[in-house]
This record gives structure tokens, sequence and C-alpha cells, in this order.
């Protein structure tokens, strides 16, 4: 059967928080029995977007992570007793009823996707819009809303999901924790890898080093590669961080300068003179 | 539990379905076309087809909306300050301390209308001032200038001359060189997207942030696909901005951050690059500019013995000059659309110090590569979609039920429709609030509250001509009274003017006896008001408009979004508490003041409004009353024998102007050819300007430009800027619209780039500085820090960020609330108004205009003690 997956592409979002005001548009003070009591006014963040910079200024760039529940087929949170049940479709619901007092649930993410609500007593979280899909809509909330169509609703069979997965690159955040999520991420790569970036200059004309190669070594071997832009500008990507590399940029006529960095996080090396050969 | 009914309605940030339940709002959704729905345009380009997607898009502060029709901070019932007694001790100097007591309607109507009687027995025309903010919420008749301008024009209140506070240096600095008064001093942008596509190959955005400003405004994400597009088609995007800023992180292939105030600099480098290389468009400069000798001399540095080269624009603006040259190759080489503003036009760097030369920098560069050609263009990648401009449906600067050819659009072409003979409704004016009257600016309110006088020139929006901005006005005007009575409309000032201790001093010290607030809110400025009059929200009334379409000023600005939706915006729960409608409220006083049957034409109430409405437009020709009452929304049909006009290309090729712009005037040009400078050309000399020198010499102004002239408080102003070493930017806000969504307990504050939630409970609004700057002054992510010059400070909450060059420091404009820690007018606040450190001096001496990123302050740590 068709089931329930979000596809979240980190490379388009841009943080406009249209997904995390729709989730309390729907879920605030609205309570969708048996799936969810109400959200309360304020704290919760069923819909968290995640912040990170990469680099310093002025080579720099920025990726957001939205994180609704996951949704996960092997959820820590699941409980014997219904509490805290997987519908067919694979969304992981709350029972608002017999879920009251159970604190514990809220510390059973590794995700931290779940809230306390203090005044019901209730752990509660994103419900991947069960009520709307159960009236027939096709999108979710913070689907439909998203402008850059960072996120998308995908209703389908298990095989067709696993061919996307292939076809698209898409990953799984944090896949190692083994709850195997059903949001899957597009370009996690600029949250989780690191670049190396660079100003590349002519010391003999103090012009802009358009088109000289980077290339970015581990142990020897090649780990990310680049050319220099028009404003002699290049930044390396995937990397792996907590690592140090070796950057070497060489450039038609000028020697070879190799650099040698730790890259914790993505890092703006800064101005590379190159010298004539 | 009863049935969700689905309504409409729409906002400053798109329309919306709205579901109501059992009197109650319980969902707000954008709206997704519906398969009868018409209006698919396609654009054909290097072999792709491109269509627009099927649904509305929401900015955030739309998104919100329900948080803001609930908000634990509206003002349900009529109020009066505890100690002002109009009959006794008015106690002025409590205002913004002194508490509220909840009265009748009829105890409020009561007293306004005694006070607006006693001022107009005692002092006449011209003493009660009223104003409104820049945005209200949402709908063509409950718009200020509707339904508010019909009223104030009947009181004979005179309202404040706002100034061009997103225009700024367009207005005061590009009109006088190319004209484009009409718009303010920006140019049209018909068909600049099917241009783009099929010729650009790249787009400079400078001081252009779509992403975050509602596309141009009002227009939500409507043009985020079409960026999109762009970039698939492997068009270049470079930015100039000292924010890395949201349409960077999406976009960006290149990123800039002059120093700021010195954007002249680093665009004077790159004009120079292109003289000495000779990558400019001769031709062109030669057949459609004047004075470009002149300034190309200057630019050389043949006038004053300093070439402008990019060497010295680096040692103005700090971006390395190999990389200035770079820059200019590239653009000197390719199509280029200059994104200069959002809108095309406008931008952050027209709010300063350098504003107008900024501007008139854009133009100049433009012309330079042959502006109005295929693919080259200013353009701010917002406007620019197909759409019927034929089709009539007017925006809210068009006056709605004011029917004021003055203070609105009307005149263009509604007046004549709403208040036709035969609909036997009649339009208001007011002789004192016009040119041969009485003007107050918004940004001197303070000062004429005190009762001080003052002179400045053009009275504010100067859209009748290039001249009508040179034109001295003094207050008060002769003949006319100092300012007694102050009835304020909609969102506060002290988060959105400049040096706005002043504007809180004034309630408390200045002369005005009387200060009646009509808000929805309980924030900033009704809380120094001594009746507080309760509205509602545009959800809680009816109404009408199209998304994304104001209008007036911006002509045909419905081309922002993908589709044209005109939305009947319904009553969709009865108003709150007691809060009433505008509308009703204002007829409720008209009604005291014995004019009730003038203001409603006897009797008519906002749905009998929308249907007189309805029938002066163009949708009886696409749908019928009922349908649009059922539907709630129509899409304009897209005409199958759509002509492309793109924007200038007539200019650029020496034609007549083909495209539907309201202007230039038939009667400034020769035949409609050519701009509305005396020589129809683009200025590099302005004869305007030059004339001007016969009355005023500015120096700060020359008629021949762009020139660079260094910040009046900038890093040239030495003394200054030892003490205060920071340039704090502070840009329209991303997620509240103005202070639209701040404040009053929406969900817009628990967004983590708008508010910060500290350990007092209290949400601090962000300051964004580089960790450099940050490490010096030992500050870290989320500490709460002091900025402060000598106008005054404000505690906010510290975010390092990469985002801005060291030196740089951003805080968004337009905090709603005021929470000061001590004396108002004189102590720390709390609640975010940045505006509280901006200069209130104008760009020029003879440009009455913002400059709230000319602004240096200091940081520091802040441990709690208040000052």
């Amino acid at each position: 059967m068709k089931s329930w997956h979000l596809i979240v592409d980190v490379a388009r979002c841009h943080d406009c928080n249209d997904c995390f005001l729709a989730d309390k548009d729907e879920f605030v003070d609205n309570e969708f029995p048996p799936y969810s009591a109400a959200q309360p006014w304020h704290g919760h963040r069923w819909m968290n977007i995640k912040r990170k910079e990469r680099g310093q200024y002025p080579i720099v760039q920025t990726a957001y992570l939205p994180m609704p529940c996951m949704h996960c087929d092997e959820a820590p949170c699941l409980t014997a007793d219904g509490a805290v049940y997987k519908r067919p479709d694979g969304l992981v619901i709350i029972d608002p009823v017999k879920a009251k007092g159970r604190k514990e649930i809220v510390a059973s993410c590794p995700y931290s996707a779940i809230y306390w609500n203090e005044e019901k007593e209730l752990a509660q979280k994103c419900t991947g819009c069960a009520h709307l899909l159960d009236d027939g809509w096709t999108e979710t909330r913070c689907s439909q809303v998203c402008p850059t169509e960072a996120i998308k609703l995908v209703l389908a069979e298990e095989d067709d999901v696993e061919r996307m997965v292939e076809d698209e690159g898409l990953e799984r955040y944090r896949d190692s924790l083994g709850t195997k999520p059903r949001v899957y991420y597009k370009n996690l790569h600029r949250w989780e890898k690191a670049f190396v970036g660079c100003s590349v200059v002519y010391g003999d004309t103090d012009e802009c080093a358009e088109g000289a190669a980077v290339t970015v070594l581990r142990d020897g071997s090649v780990a990310g590669h680049g050319t220099t832009d028009i404003f002699g500008e290049v930044a390396v990507d995937f990397l792996t961080p907590g690592r140090e590399y070796v950057v070497r940029i060489e450039a038609d006529g000028y020697k070879p300068v190799e650099l040698t960095v730790q890259v914790d996080a993505s890092l703006n090396a800064g101005t590379v003179v190159l010298e004539k050969a | 539990m009863g049935e969700v009914q689905r309504l409409t309605n729409c906002t400053t940030g798109g329309p919306v379905f709205v579901d109501v339940q059992d009197g109650r709002i319980v969902r707000m959704t954008p709206i997704d076309l519906a398969d009868d729905d018409k209006g698919d345009w396609v654009i054909e380009a290097r072999g792709r087809k491109f269509m627009p997607p099927r649904r509305t898009t929401l900015s955030p502060h739309a998104q919100a909306s329900r948080s803001l029709v609930y908000s634990p901070k509206r003002i349900l019932h009529p109020m009066k300050r505890v100690d002002w007694d109009p009959e006794g001790e008015r106690n002025p100097q409590n205002r913004g301390i002194s508490g509220y007591e909840e009265i009748s309607w009829d105890e409020a109507l009561d007293l306004v209308t005694t006070e607006l009687i006693r001022e107009k027995r005692e002092n006449g025309p011209g003493s009660i001032l009223t104003t409104c903010s820049s945005h209200h919420l949402w709908g063509n008749l409950g718009y200020r200038h509707s339904a508010y301008y019909r009223f104030l024009n009947l009181m004979g209140m005179v309202h404040t001359a706002h100034n061009p506070d997103s225009w700024e240096g367009w207005h005061w600095g590009a009109m006088p060189m190319w004209g484009n008064s009409h718009r303010l001093g920006i140019p049209e942008q018909y068909d600049l997207l099917e241009d783009a596509l099929k010729h650009t190959e790249m787009v400079v955005f400078w001081s252009a942030d779509p992403e975050s400003t509602g596309g141009g405004i009002y227009s939500a994400f409507e043009s985020t696909s079409r960026r999109f597009w762009m970039k698939e088609l492997g068009i270049k995007m470079v930015f100039v901005d000292p924010y890395y800023n949201p349409t960077a992180e999406l976009f960006s292939d290149k990123w800039f951050a002059p120093r700021l105030g010195t954007d002249v600099a680093f665009g004077l480098g790159i004009a120079y690059t292109w003289l000495v290389e000779g990558t400019y468009d001769k031709e062109y400069v030669a057949e459609r500019t004047t004075g470009f000798d002149e300034w190309k001399d200057y630019v050389l540095g043949k006038a004053d013995d300093l070439p402008k080269t990019p060497e010295w624009a680096e040692s103005e603006c700090g971006i390395p000059a190999r990389q200035i040259r770079a820059l200019a190759r590239e653009w000197g080489a390719k199509k280029v659309m200059l994104a200069a503003g959002g809108l095309g036009g406008w931008g952050g760097a027209c709010r300063s110090a350098t504003g107008n030369e900024w501007a008139r920098t854009m133009v100049a560069l433009a012309a330079m590569q042959g502006y109005g050609k295929p693919g080259v263009n200013i353009w701010g990648t917002s406007q620019g979609a197909p759409s019927d401009c034929s089709f009539v449906f007017p925006g809210y600067a068009e006056g709605g039920m004011s029917g004021d050819p003055e203070k609105s659009a009307a005149g263009y072409r509604m007046l004549y429709r709403i208040f036709a003979h035969s609909t036997g409704l009649h339009p208001t004016v007011n002789a004192h609030d016009s040119t041969e009257g009485i003007a107050i600016p918004r940004l001197r309110i303070p000062e004429a509250m005190m009762h001080e006088k003052f002179e400045w020139r053009g009275k504010g929006f100067c859209g009748p001509s290039i001249q009508s901005q040179m034109q001295k006005y003094q207050y008060p005007a002769p003949g006319y009274p100092f300012v007694t009575m102050y009835w304020r409309y909609g969102g506060s000032f002290f988060g959105t003017m400049q040096q706005t201790n002043r504007y809180v001093k004034a309630y408390r010290e200045g002369g005005v006896r009387t200060v009646v607030n009509q808000s929805i809110w309980m924030e900033g400025e009704a809380k120094f008001a001594d009746i507080i009059l309760p509205a509602c929200t545009n959800f809680e009334r009816w109404d009408m408009s199209e998304f994304g379409n104001c209008s007036g000023y911006i002509p045909d600005n419905h081309n922002q979004t993908n589709h044209r939706v005109i939305v009947f915006q319904k009553k969709c729960i009865e108003p709150l508490g007691e809060s009433k409608s505008d509308y009703d409220i204002f007829a409720a006083v008209a009604e005291r003041m014995g004019l009730g049957d003038v203001f409603t034409e006897g009797g008519m109430d906002e749905l009998d409004w929308c249907k007189a409405y309805f029938d002066a437009t163009d949708l009886p020709q696409i749908t019928t009353w009922e349908q649009f009452e059922k539907k709630g929304y129509v899409v304009v049909p897209f005409p199958d024998d759509y002509k492309s006009t793109p924007a200038m290309r007539w200019f650029a090729e020496g034609r007549k102007r083909d495209t539907p712009d309201w202007g230039p005037r038939p009667g400034d040009t020769v035949g409609m050819v050519g701009l509305q400078t005396p020589s129809g050309k683009i200025e590099f000399v302005s004869k305007a300007l030059k004339n001007l020198e016969m009355d005023v010499i500015d120096p700060e102004r020359p008629a021949m430009g762009p020139q660079f002239i260094a910040s009046w408080e900038g890093h040239h102003t030495t003394e200054l800027y030892g003490k205060y070493p920071l340039q704090m930017v502070s840009p329209h806000p991303r997620f509240s619209f103005h202070t639209m969504g701040d404040s009053k307990g929406t969900w817009l504050n628990e967004i983590d780039e708008h508010r910060i939630l500290h350990e007092d409970g209290h949400r601090y609004w962000i300051m964004r500085l580089n960790s450099v700057d940050a490490k010096a002054r030992g500050i870290t992510e989320g500490d709460l820090v002091r900025a402060f010059n000598d106008r005054g400070a404000v505690i906010l909450s510290a975010q390092l960020t990469e985002r801005v060059a060291p030196g740089t420091v951003h805080s968004y404009e337009s905090c709603a609330d005021y929470l000061p820690q001590g004396e108002p007018g004189a102590s720390t606040d709390i609640a975010g108004c940045v505006n509280i450190l901006t200069n209130m001096r104008t760009i020029t001496p003879t440009s009455h205009a913002m400059s709230n990123n000319s602004c240096l302050i200091q940081i520091e740590k802040w441990e709690g003690e208040a000052s």
C-alpha cells in the first residue's frame, strides 16, 4: 500500500518558517481526535528548523534542517499498549487519551521531536497531518505552504520510494541511529559535511585567479576538487568534518601552493597568492 | 461541533482560505487554484516552457494571521487613561505610565466628539493631526486610502505627509536624473521576466532581498519559483548587500558586502573599469543620456584629480580591487539585469545618507550597459510576470470610498467609476490637507507636537512632477495653528521612524492635549493615548482586494503575482469583544458629529460598499456578484492575444512608449517619446537640480552625478566613529510585516531568527554581529547586549554570525512594542526599537528623507542594569 514519506531538500530551504507557522496554525488550540490534542500557544516546535552557517566572511553559506517527527518505522517511542502506535500508512501517533501522564515518551525520541504539554500532561508531536489525509488531503500543511518546494509529501509504495532514494540521492538524517525515519533529505551534505573555500590571486598581476585547480587531499588521496570562479574563489564541499586536509592550488604558469588545514566545520581558508613559476 | 465553513480573505502577505467552525477561525491556508480557474501563462525561452505554479503563496506574517486575530494583546473594549480629565487635569506627563479604565462606546464617542468639536471651534483647521502607519490590514475599502481618508476629510483633520520611506534615494536622487515621478523615481518593470528568461546571463542583486520583503511588496513568495527557473537556466546571481540575505542564501554565486555607505564607491570603481577598458555602450550613452562626458571626467579624476579606480574604491568599500574589476569585466561582457532593490527600485541602500547617489549610481551603471535592450534592465525579479493590465481592478492606493484625488490615486480612473453620476455616491476632498493647505511631515511629528517651527522641502510622496519635491513648506503653515489634538491609527512609529525617543517625549512634553489611538492591539504608541478605540482585523469585516496589487505609485504591480487573484474578503467571524471595524468606528463618530449620512451615503454598510466597488471595476465582465460571493475569489483570465512590451525597450529604441505605464504623462514628453526630464533622456547633469541651485545650494545633492559623497555618519566622521565604531544596518523585518505580526504574543515571536526567549521570560529582538566583533567585546551567542549611542540604548539578544562583515551589525527595524525600563523616552528599551539609535537627519538638507542605515553605535555585553 501507499505510505507516508516526507522529502526535504536542504538546498531549497531558506528558513522562511512558513512550515513552522502552518503547523502552529493547524494544531494550536485545535484538537483532532483521535490523533492529537491541542498544541499549546507557545513552546512547542513540532516542525523544528535547525540553523547552521558554513564558512566565514566572505565565503559563507547557510544550511537549514526542517525537522518534524521522523515517523520512524522502528520508532523508539512506540509502546506495546498502543499509547504510541504506528498507522498502516507509516505515521506514528501518540494517542492523546492513552498517553496522558506518560512523560517518558518525550525522552524516548533520539531526534528530540516530542514535546511535553504541561497543562494537558501529554507528550505531543507532529502527526503527519493524519486527520487531513483521512479527509482526502494530498499535502501536509508544511508541504502545502512551502514556497520553495523544499518539503514534499510523497504518498507512495515502498518500492517506488526506494527508487527515489536511489535516483535522487536521498538520505536519512542520523541514519546510524537505526530507527528508519520516513523523512528523507536531499542535499543533506550541506548540514552534515563541510567545505574548504579560499580566494586565489595571481601575485604578479594582483588579478583574480580564475580557473585555478583546487584539490583537497586526505592522507594522500583526493577528497574533493574544484575550480576557482571569475572572482578567484572556490568552495570544495562534501568533506567530512573533524579531519585535517591538504589543499593544493594549481594554475598554469604559477607555482603550486599547498595548505594544511584542520576542518572542524566549513572553513574559509582566506586569500592565497600564487607566485609566477 | 458545527461544520467547517471554508471562507476567503486576503492579507498583506497573500490570499487565504479561512476555515471557520462555530464562529471561530480554525485554519488559514494558501489558495490552491481550482480546475476552472484560468489565468495561466506560458513563457517559452531557451528551449523550455515555463508555467506558473497553480497555487498562491503566503508570507510568514500572513501564515501567522490566526495568532494576530486571537492575540492576547487584542484590545476588546474602549478605554480611557485613568488620569486624563478633559475638563480638568490632562496629565500629559503621565502618558506611557498611567493605566487605563474600560469605558463604554457611548462614553468613548462622547469624549472623542467633545474634543473634536473643542479643537475645531477653539483652534480651527490644522489643529487636529492624524496619521496612520504605512501599512494597514489589507482590503481596498478598509485600507487607509479609503475609509480613513473619507473620515479624516469629512472631519477636517490633517493627515501627516508620509515621506517616501521605501523609495528615498530613488525619489530624491534618481527622480531628478530620469523622472519617473509617477513611480516616485523607480522604473517600470513590465514583461521583464520573459526578457530575462530569454536573454539575461547574470543578475546583480544590489540591496535586494525579495525573499524577505514579500517579493517586491505584498506578493509573498510568488516570484520565488521564477528565480529557481533562472538558476536552472544557468543565469549567475551576484549579491551586493551588507547582509548575506535570505535571497542570497538560496541563489548566491558571489556575495559582496561593501562597508555601509560606500556602495557608490563600489559602483564608481565598476564604471571606471568600463570607461578605461571601453566595455560600455557608447552609442547608448551618446543617444539616450546627457551630461555623460562631464560625469566621465569626474569618474576618471580629470575634474578633481581623484580617479575613481577600483583601488580607490577598495580603500572606501573594502572589496578587493581585483574583484571589483572581475565583476566589471563579467558585467561588461554579459547581458545583465540589475536587481537594484527588491521591487526594481527600493533597497536599504536608498535609506541612508548616501541613498540619493546610490540610486543615481544604479541608473548610471544600467545606462552604461544599454538599459532597455534585450536582457539588460533594472529589474528586481519580483515584478514583470505576464499580467493583463487592461483588466481594471484597482489597488488600495486608488482611494476606494474616499475618492480623494489629492492623497490617493483616485483621480487616475476610479473616481469616475465609483462616483459616476449614476451611482449617486460622493467623493470627499479636504482643502486644508492639500498642497495649498497645511502639511506636517511624518519625520517631524515630534517637533510638530512640541510646537516648534520648522521648514523643509517636498511635501511627502512627491508624485506630480520632478519639481514638486523641491517646493518649500513650513510648519505651521501660514494662517494655521500648532496641532493640539492627535488621532493615531495603526502601527507604532517608535520602531519605524528615526531617533524615536523624540516620538515618545512629544507625547509627554508636547502641546497636544488630546490623543486618540484607534488600535487593534495594546502595544507601542497605543499605550500613550488618552482614549483608545478598539478596532478589529480584516477577518472581522467585509472587504475586497487583489493579491499583491496596491497600485498608485506602483502601477500594475499585480504583475508580481503568478495569477491575478481578486478576493472577496469575507467577514469570517464577529469582531472580538467590543471591537469594531474601522468603518463602523468612523461612521459612529461621524454620526455624533452630524455627518453620519454624509460618511455612509445614507446608511451604506461595508457590504454595500463592496457591491458598489464590484460594479465600478471590470469584475462584472468575468463573473457575477453572486458567483463572486459564493466562490470568494476570481482569477482574471489570461488573454490569448497577450502582447509583451518589455519595460524601457521603447526608450532604448527611441520609440514612443508602448507599455501600459501611467507615465511619463503626455505633457511631460514630446510626443510620448522619451523620459520626463527636460531633455527626455537620462541626465548625468540634472537640469532640475541645476535649476534648484538658483534657489539653494545643497552641497550633498550635486547636479552632476552620481558622485561619491562620504556619509555624514560613517567611517569618515572620525570622532564619532572612534566613539561608536559599529555601523548598523536595520532593514525591513523578514518575518513580521513592519510592526504587523511582531510582539503581541503571536507565533512569529517563536521564530528564532525573529526573537529569542531569555530566562526572564521576555523574547528579545536580535542584534547580529560578526564573531570577530563579538569576541573583541566578550560577547557570546545568546548574550544580552546593550546597543547604544548618544541617542539612546536598546537591549537585544546577540547572534554571532558570518553573514555580516566585521564592523557591520544588523538588526531589523519595526519592533511593534516599546518597553522602557525607566522614564519613557529617556531610558533603555528592551522591546527592540533599534530606531531609537538612528539619526533624525535627512539624507541631504533638501531631501526630506529617512536615512536609517547610516547609524553608528557601540555594543557591550549587558549584565542587567537598566539605565
